[in-house]
């Protein structure tokens, strides 16, 4: 396998763009190889569900066409991304993994498509994901799960999976995905790459296919923090289709990164030491000590609330899920599975075209709503919600980040959580407090594990302050030991033999 | 220990119209339970007088003009349409009106 | 109503508002385009659309709720969820246990108050057109559904259980339907589906205090249906508690053809419409700003327009209960020709010729009439006055008005009804009284039959140009002075 990466050898997401707008390389070159770089290596991965060479290919020469009339092609011209395959696509399918959106084409493109397309980057394809994005393994797609570029019998994480092994892999310098309850922290942990979450309202959630509407964010997964940070200076800001979109100006957060951590009050969260292996709080205490090196003020700080995060959000997810979902019913797009009278025909049509998953947290969100149980469910989750918000309000007096670990174990192997539901959503115990709370957070490689494979640190902050997140996190990154983060080397064939380490 | 009866569960798949067979509302049944146990311990925490938190942010009236904007031609619309007929939707009979 | 029982109605009524586009949605809302035409993303519940609140909407449901003297509060949208094939999303964006506008009342004209509960905004669905045999839903082989109107702005109005009978409740309707009107939040088109009643009825023995169960009787698109459902009903719960049978609490369709309510319970079917915050909605919290744009532009209401027409034709109170003028009233207010009326006065024209003229002859092209000067109004209203033109004269001249505008003296000397002067009517007279001796005598003599014969003939040689109230008198006074 070659190089990745651009003519003239630039494979990072600056790296590209400066390239491609200095007429060093053309965009139309970026685009073929990496579209030569998909079809060599993801037939073993399984990323992508979509590669979309023709378009993707168009949009390069027409890029091409912009920068030798001397317009401006924008931030990142000529750098591919792939979007996990939730966020609709006008003209291409957009599945989310599911039988029951198998063969649906949108009408219409995401405002995240739209800003990518502005700021010159080129849409070479839609990603594996668990169905609906109910999952942290992508083994729950209807389409064949993804596997994890460092070992291929683990899983890489999910639910945005495909979009962060495609990092990891090399194939694309930057992807996005979703974040509900973790999925675009908990795979970029897996896959040894940068994942960030940003403020819930911060990036539009128009034509994202929603999961939970209230958790809901779409992000950024690269290999380093800069690029990541690039990433989502590409899509963030006010969008007037999204009544929840953060109507205020975007920080120049580049500048944050060379800031150091000088002076910043950082926390580490105690309560998920118990609970994780101990490579996993291990390196969130290697982070703290990394930090406190660098110059931070780092203490510990007890949130006993976050963990009640977790039952609390398989109450609020699958109740907002089971009404999310209820639009799939055979009637206007998507699959019908006839029946004499439409009953009939919606109970097979979702019965056919949901896998186990989601129909498990449909059932479960139903329940939750349900008369008599409400109050109990939906209502305690909601006060609890007012409680996690409230703990994290008190912690960020006194820290301006939290550091937390992100995931519970590292990458584990293919099968090993499908038995038992709850093994699999304990997969999400670390990530789902920000997202209760609606903060910001990210996952940088930071160490190895046992077998191995990387082990991400989890930054958090308080709405709004990814400026002061984004310095942490660059500073982890540089304080990183070599080897933890991708992309990886990978062989081109036989895929499947995964690479024994990073790829720096 | 939260038990949901397969009834319940036959109960509740009839709601998120979900055609399931016996053996999956067994299963559905034992895997329900589970999760209700592991909600449990939210269930005890004492939330008098803690307001719920539908919204992470505290954003008020978000309105926008009435405007117009271009939308969909009836084909766009239809194009996904599973059976169309007339320039409509056309779906199997309706058993019963509107609730 | 059967004697003994008393029956005991709230009404549920949805209003379509008058704004250009959807609720949460830039796609037009307006009637009769080709199926599935005016439909987007958002209206069509397509995976990743998201609703964003239409302020005119808002401002228009505020409006609704301070006409009807409501509380306006600070409020949430709820998700409403049930599976039907004309609801894009499966579920309707509505407000639940926090409405815009609580506790208010509508006055009717009979002076009744009938409580409101609420008034609070939601989306409409699609339509669905049945197929089949019958066309309607019983026995169609398969349904059509038209997207246009799904998302199309609703407020529905919920009145307290006040209404004590099919008459009040028709009143009830066509009170609001002005109220609605006057506030410019509905075109208030029944017919077009713009306003759609639901009815809850129950019955009790007379002097009970408690009510009994009652049943919602649904598909009452016009004031004879609500009328003939709620008498039907009444007389099926009586007839059921006559014969010592309990009254099942269901929803009930009424049948138009038929006159009868149908039970549409489905057995297999438990509705549970599990509401919680619309997430992709923020709160709703009317501040001062808002609360003065949805005032502006309000008309006046019927209440006020009413008493302002009785002060202009300077009514007394026994007369506010007697039909004829009340009717004249409700239909000038309907027509909106009430400005017309109560300018005209102001104008100088007489009250009650002015309140018939514009519910009889004004009333056949309301649209024309509204807006014909009240100056040219009134002065054609006081040439009839004063006898320079007959009714019947002054009735063509204002059709001419209404329909080409201009100044009623030069329309009515146009059509040849310059009033004859003095002179020229007493030469007529002069003249039928030499070719008619023997009349003019047994006239003189008191012969009153002859009296119509004279006025004939002079009528008849004026070519209809002398008014005939004049020609009278005139009569009268030669006869006076012989």
């Amino acid at each position: 396998m070659s190089e990745r990466g651009a003519p003239g050898g630039a494979t990072s997401v600056r790296g590209i763009a400066a390239a491609v707008r200095s007429r060093e390389a053309t965009a139309s070159s970026v685009v073929e190889e990496t579209l030569e770089r998909i079809s060599a290596m993801d037939g073993e991965l399984h990323c992508f569900h979509t590669v979309m060479a023709k378009e993707a290919l168009a949009s390069a020469r027409a890029l091409d066409a912009t920068i030798a009339a001397g317009r401006d092609p924008g931030p990142l011209a000529g750098v591919p991304v792939a979007l996990k395959d939730n966020i609709c696509t006008k003209g291409t399918t957009t599945s989310c993994s599911s039988k029951i959106l198998e063969n649906w084409v949108p009408p219409y493109d995401a405002t995240v498509v739209e800003r990518l397309r502005d700021a010159g980057a080129v849409v070479v394809g839609k990603t594996n994901l668990d169905e609906f994005a109910m999952g942290s393994s992508t083994e729950n797609s209807a389409f064949g799960p993804t596997r994890n570029p460092w070992d291929a019998s683990r899983v890489p994480g999910g639910s945005s999976g495909g979009s962060a092994a495609a990092v990891a892999a090399g194939l694309v310098p930057l992807a996005y995905g979703s974040d509900t309850g973790g999925s675009i922290r908990q795979p970029a942990s897996f896959c040894g790459i940068v994942g960030l979450k940003p403020t819930y309202g911060g990036v539009s959630r128009y034509g994202l296919v929603a999961f939970a509407s209230s958790l809901d964010q779409i992000g950024p997964f690269a290999c380093t923090v800069e690029d990541a940070t690039l990433g989502l200076l590409a899509v963030a800001g006010h969008d007037p289709r999204d009544s929840t979109s953060i109507d205020r100006e975007v920080e120049p957060l580049l500048d944050s990164l060379g800031g150091g951590v000088g002076g910043l009050r950082v926390g580490l969260i105690e309560e998920f030491a118990a609970d994780v292996a101990p490579s996993c709080s291990g390196a969130a205490r290697a982070a703290a000590d990394a930090l406190a090196a660098a110059g931070a003020k780092v203490g510990e700080v007890s949130i006993p609330e976050v963990r009640h995060g977790l039952p609390a959000y398989y109450v609020i997810a699958p109740a907002e899920a089971s009404s999310n979902l209820a639009r799939y019913d055979g009637v206007r797009y998507g699959l019908r599975v006839d029946a004499g009278d439409a009953r009939t025909m919606n109970l097979r049509t979702r019965g056919a075209g949901f896998g186990a998953e989601v129909r498990r947290r449909i059932m479960i969100g139903t329940y939750a709503l349900s008369a008599g149980y409400y109050d109990a469910y939906y209502g305690q989750a909601q006060r609890v919600r007012t409680l996690v918000v409230r703990a994290f309000e008190r912690a960020y007096e006194d820290f301006d980040v939290l550091l937390a670990p992100m995931t519970p174990s590292e990458a584990f192997e293919l099968g090993a959580k499908t038995a038992n539901p709850l093994d699999m959503y304990v997969s999400d115990l670390c990530a789902v407090p920000s997202n209760l709370a609606g903060h910001p957070a990210m996952s940088v490689p930071f160490a190895l594990g046992e077998s191995g494979l990387p082990v991400g640190v989890q930054v958090l902050a308080p709405a709004l302050r990814e400026a002061a997140m984004l310095r942490a996190a660059a500073a982890l990154e540089a304080a990183a030991p070599p080897g933890v983060r991708g992309p990886v080397k990978l062989a081109a064939a036989p895929a499947g033999a995964a690479s024994d380490g990073g790829g720096e | 220990m939260s038990r949901i009866s397969v009834e319940e569960v036959r109960h509740v798949a009839l709601l998120a119209r979900l055609e399931l067979s016996d053996d999956e509302l067994a299963v559905l049944s034992g895997e329900l339970s589970a999760l209700l146990d592991h909600v449990e311990q939210i269930r005890r925490l004492d939330t008098s007088g803690v307001p719920p938190t539908a919204h992470p942010l505290p954003m008020r009236n978000v309105l926008r003009e009435d405007e117009p904007r271009p939308g969909l031609s009836a084909a766009e619309a239809l194009a996904a349409a599973p059976a169309v007929e007339d320039g409509r939707y056309s779906v199997p009979s309706i058993l019963g009106d509107e609730p | 109503m059967p004697d003994g029982y008393e029956t005991v109605v709230g009404l549920e009524v949805h209003c379509e508002l008058s704004t250009r586009t959807k609720l949460f949605c830039g796609c037009e809302n307006s009637f009769g385009a080709a199926p599935n035409s005016q439909v987007c993303p958002v209206c069509l519940g397509l995976p990743g659309s998201l609703p964003v609140l239409n302020r005119r909407a808002v401002e228009l449901a505020i409006r609704i709720g301070q006409a009807l003297g409501c509380e306006i509060r600070p409020s949430v949208f709820h998700r409403k969820n049930y599976f039907y094939p004309d609801m894009p999303k499966d579920y309707q964006i509505s407000q639940y246990d926090l409405p815009v506008n609580v506790n208010g009342h509508l006055d009717l004209p009979d002076g009744s108050v009938v409580g409101i509960e609420r008034a609070h905004i939601e989306e409409d669905t699609g339509k669905s057109t049945h197929i089949g045999a019958t066309g309607r839903i019983k026995g169609a082989s398969h349904s059509l559904v038209d997207y246009n109107r799904a998302g199309v702005p609703l407020v529905e109005i919920v009145s307290a259980p006040d209404i004590r009978s099919a008459a009040q409740a028709r009143s009830y309707v066509s009170e609001l339907r002005r109220v609605l009107v006057a506030a410019g939040a509905s075109d208030g088109r029944m017919e077009e589906g713009s306003l759609r009643v639901d009815a809850n009825v129950s019955v009790r023995p007379d002097g009970s205090t408690t009510f009994g169960t009652r049943c919602e009787v649904k598909n009452l698109n016009s004031f004879r249906s609500l009328v003939r459902s709620i008498e039907y009903e009444s007389k099926r719960q009586v007839a059921l508690l006559e014969a010592g049978e309990a009254i099942l609490q269901e929803t009930r369709h009424f049948d138009e053809s038929s006159g009868e309510t149908h039970s549409l319970r489905s057995k297999e079917e438990a509705y549970d419409y599990r509401y919680f915050p619309e997430p992709d909605l923020v709160p709703l919290e009317p501040d001062e700003a808002l609360l003065r744009a949805a005032a502006v532009g309000a008309g006046l209401m019927p209440g006020e327009r009413r008493r302002l027409l009785w002060e202009a034709i300077g009514a007394s109170l026994e007369e506010h209960a007697s039909g004829a003028l009340a009717d004249q009233i409700e239909t000038v207010i309907d027509l909106e020709l009430d400005r017309l009326v109560v300018d005209a006065v102001a104008a100088g024209a007489d009250g009650r010729l002015a309140l018939a003229r514009a519910a009889n002859e004004a009333a056949a092209n309301p649209e024309s009439a509204r807006s014909l000067g009240a100056g040219s109004f009134a002065a054609l209203l006081q040439l009839e006055s004063s006898g320079s033109l007959s009714a019947t004269q002054s009735k063509a001249v204002l059709t001419v008005l209404t329909e080409e505008g201009g100044d009623p003296s030069e329309i009515a000397a146009r059509l040849g009804f310059e009033g004859l002067g003095d002179a020229e009517i007493e030469e007529l007279i002069d003249g039928v009284v030499a070719a008619h001796p023997e009349e003019w005598s047994r006239y003189l003599e008191g012969d009153g039959k002859v009296a119509g014969f004279l006025l004939g003939r002079i009528m008849r040689e004026s070519k209809g140009r002398a008014n005939g109230k004049v020609v009278s008198t005139k009569l009268a006074e030669r006869r006076s002075r012989a």
